[in-house]
């Protein structure tokens, strides 16, 4: 006999999203819609476990919800919180909310997802709250999974969703698909939050191993979602291609200890080669919507130059800087400058990589300088090939001085160990 | 995120007037929803059995090709989808799904990642 409990929260997390949205599409209000699906499952989990899993789960979590909504409606909170209409409009209104779920049932309902996205991500909410509610909302994620993602406490991250819920709610915020000008804005606003959940995913070396991963491929489902939703945005697909390319690499990125490969020394094998096909198709896709300039066509097209490398050394430096110039121009930031002269530093040689970090440090300004241990680390490794190993040694201290991670740690360490072996000259560096 | 393979049986005597409209909008509209929700990587029908090429190598290395399926059986696989999901049980309620829109018994199997050899060591 299977464990039916686990039945019922696998259902949960494939049908939750089509559920809140085609509720929200007819309640007009996400957090409601959000309580009222889940009295749905708490009826599943109850009745369930005796009466065993109903045929179509998907749509006996529906009819269980809509039971639900027209409860809360007859209840009137939304008329007389809202409205304050008459009888008569209020039992309009409970006739149109009945027939409303009940075509709910049956429609394809693409539309209130992609709606439930742009409500969760809406820009007036703080990003970590759209963050937060993304997951619950679209990722089907336990507050409790969410909070342990992001190292918060439950209660913290309870409340985080309850205040975005709220202003949402406050604020009227409509439960629709932007268009025109407020489209691109708001496209822009969900995959920013798609990518800080990637990211966070993918970068960060603290917390709970496969609850990172978790996110990370959270982070690619939604993306892939988005491409089936908005397939004429080209930088949803760019954005799917960097994940896809990024997350390729996942198997190679940590040796047998658990420290950390940086991207010259992976075992390229380890790659996984349908994942980057499917980042390549659709890095080809966004360039055929005519968006290979934008910001994410780009990262991904440097992504991909790494990826289509056999090894290390056949890489395409010469076109990875290219692509890094024009992203500074789109977005010149200290960062991009940054990884700019590392690819500057592999294609012309470590004085020009020196030169190019010179000026990406004038572009961070003291300050931004001053906290980002990246900036001696990559100087440290660009003095060190061009034999200047004193200045070298005492970058790489100040880069150690500076990280907070014990994994870039052990890999900055070992670079110093590396400098006081004069055998060793030839060690690759980049990010 | 882990890979599973469902796989739909068919009788070898399967008549395909039996299917129904309804039965192909179901799979249709399945089809879009697993899309839609992002973790559909591969779908696709198979020909019948009955056209399946069969090989074996003999001890000599030598490779016999035979008409037929592998396994002498009435039923074979004739429908597949590759899908991602975090777990089994995950796998499994997309296949309760799968079952109920082809009307065909499935089986659910994960799929291991196998690294591509014969690149940089």
């Amino acid at each position: 006999m299977r464990d039916v409990t686990k039945t019922i929260e696998a259902v949960w997390r494939i049908e939750s999203t089509r559920l809140i949205a085609a509720i929200a599409r007819v309640t007009r209000d996400v957090g409601v819609a959000e309580e009222l699906a889940q009295d749905a499952f708490v009826i599943a989990l109850e009745l369930w476990p005796d009466e065993g899993v109903p045929e179509n789960p998907g749509a006996w979590l529906m009819k269980a919800a809509k039971r639900r909504a027209i409860d809360w409606l007859r209840r009137g909170r939304m008329i007389v919180q809202k409205h304050g209409e008459i009888a008569r409009e209020l039992e309009w209104q409970q006739q149109r909310l009945g027939d409303a779920l009940e075509q709910s049932l049956d429609q394809v309902i693409d539309d209130d997802v992609l709606r439930l996205m742009f409500t969760a991500c809406h820009p007036v909410l703080p990003v970590e709250g759209r963050i937060a509610l993304t997951l619950r909302l679209l990722g089907g994620l336990t507050t409790t999974e969410i909070a342990r993602a992001w190292l918060v406490p439950e209660k913290t991250m309870g409340q985080r969703i309850f205040r975005a819920k709220k202003k949402l709610s406050e604020a009227s915020i409509p439960f629709e698909t932007p268009s025109g000008d407020e489209l691109r804005r708001r496209v822009e606003s969900v995959l920013l939050v798609v990518y800080l959940i990637f990211n966070e995913g993918y970068a960060a070396t603290s917390g709970e191993e496969w609850m990172r991963a978790a996110l990370s491929d959270e982070a690619l489902r939604l993306g892939r979602m988005l491409a089936q939703l908005l397939p004429d945005e080209s930088e949803v697909h760019a954005l799917l291609a960097l994940m896809e390319l990024q997350a390729s690499r996942t198997a190679a990125r940590r040796g047998k200890e658990g420290e950390a490969v940086l991207l010259p020394h992976q075992n390229r094998s380890l790659w996984d080669y349908m994942q980057i096909q499917r980042g390549m198709s659709a890095l080809e896709r966004a360039q055929r919507l005519g968006g290979g300039a934008k910001p994410y066509a780009l990262q991904a097209a440097i992504a991909a130059c790494h990826m289509r490398a056999r090894t290390a050394e056949e890489t395409d430096w010469g076109r990875i800087v290219l692509l890094y110039d024009a992203l500074l121009q789109l977005n010149p930031s200290p960062i991009v400058a940054l990884n700019r002269a590392v690819a500057v530093g592999m294609a012309q040689g470590p004085a020009a990589g020196l030169d190019a970090l010179d000026a990406a440090a004038t572009l961070a300004g003291d300050s931004a300088r001053a906290g980002y241990h990246l900036f001696p680390s990559v100087r440290g490794d660009l003095l060190m090939k061009m034999g200047r190993l004193s200045e070298a040694r005492e970058e790489i201290q100040r880069a150690i001085a500076m990280t907070r991670n014990l994994r870039e740690r052990e890999l900055l360490e070992n670079r110093l160990k590396q400098l006081e072996n004069p055998d060793n000259k030839n060690f690759p560096g980049g990010l | 995120m882990p890979h599973y393979l469902i796989s739909g049986h068919l009788p070898d005597n399967f008549d395909p007037s039996t299917i129904t409209e309804t039965m192909v909008s179901d799979i249709h509209a399945l089809n879009a929803e697993m899309d839609a929700a992002g973790i559909r990587l591969f779908a696709g029908g198979l020909e019948p059995a009955g056209m399946a090429k069969t090989l074996r190598v003999q001890t000599n290395g030598e490779v016999i090709v035979t008409d037929g399926p592998y396994l002498e059986a009435r039923e074979h696989v004739g429908g597949l989808t590759v899908i991602e999901a975090a777990d089994m049980e995950e796998a499994l309620a997309w296949a309760r799904k799968a079952v109920a829109s082809s009307r065909m018994p499935a089986e659910v199997r994960g799929i291991f990642y196998v690294p591509r050899p014969g690149l940089e060591a």
